[in-house]
């Protein structure tokens, strides 16, 4: 892991989302709400379309924490879901990460995590501690 | 609604869940990751989530009103491949806020007496 100081801004990354990832988190998880794939059901109990799993949204981000140092390096990750993500057919979601560095201590740096789509946060307080290897 | 006086208790599984290379491959794939000689870090979830549902079925907890509010992780070491983990779930706390309830749950996965990841889950059940 490289030298990082408090209030350095690490640079963003896309991760686009779509049906086909909303499946593919769905096996991986064991997470089959219908909400996540069935676009009829989903608009049944009021939602707009298809939504991601928070949960998707909140692996993606541990992806992009894990690029930093390495998944094992990730001791502390916590988000709130504070948007849902809609997910039309056919087309890419964008999800956009970013994170500040808030704190470099003994071994370990704390970052604070930005999820974007269309400029609206859908991931609130995301914060993570990482130690260096 | 949540039978209140489960409020504090914890509930562990009969059962381990052994967790396969396969497994953390498909987590891994999903997001991208291409090194899967450790689970990502929100793995834990593929295994509390079912888990914690399964035993707190008789909670009086309507899962099908769950809204997932927020999560947390604290990884005291990577999940591997081979690991056989032990889930215990416990209701932290249970309240009511504009007709909805928030009842936050921890689970933890154990290996043998190792604590390897907890996590919490703020679960808001819809009015």
């Amino acid at each position: 892991m490289s030298t990082y100081t408090v209030g350095q801004e690490l640079a963003q990354k896309i991760y686009p989302i779509n049906r086909a990832l909303l499946v593919a988190y769905a096996d991986a998880s064991g997470d089959q709400n219908p909400i996540h794939q069935d676009e009829a059901f989903a608009k049944s109990v009021g939602l707009p379309d298809v939504i991601a799993h928070g949960m998707l949204t909140m692996a993606l981000a541990g992806k992009y924490i894990s690029d930093i140092a390495g998944s094992a390096a990730v001791k502390e990750f916590s988000a709130r879901f504070t948007k849902p993500v809609v997910v039309p057919a056919g087309v890419d979601t964008q999800l956009v990460i970013s994170a500040k560095v808030s704190a470099v201590e003994a071994g370990q740096i704390k970052l604070d995590i930005t999820a974007m789509v269309d400029d609206v946060k859908v991931l609130g307080m995301a914060k993570a501690t990482i130690v260096a290897s | 609604m949540l039978n209140a006086e489960l409020v504090g208790r914890t509930f562990s599984g009969a059962e381990t869940t052994l967790v396969t290379q396969e497994s953390i491959a498909a987590f891994a794939a999903v997001v991208g990751e291409t090194n899967v000689e450790v689970a990502p870090p929100t793995y834990a979830i593929s295994i509390t989530l079912n888990q914690s549902q399964a035993l707190l079925q008789d909670s009086g907890l309507d899962w099908t009103r769950v809204v997932h509010g927020d999560q947390r992780f604290e990884i005291f070491r990577p999940i591997v491949a081979g690991d056989s983990l032990l889930c215990s779930s416990t209701i932290e706390s249970a309240r009511v806020m504009a007709g909805n309830e928030i009842v936050s749950v921890r689970s933890d996965l154990h290996s043998g007496s190792e604590l390897v990841v907890s996590t919490w889950s703020t679960l808001v059940v819809r009015a």
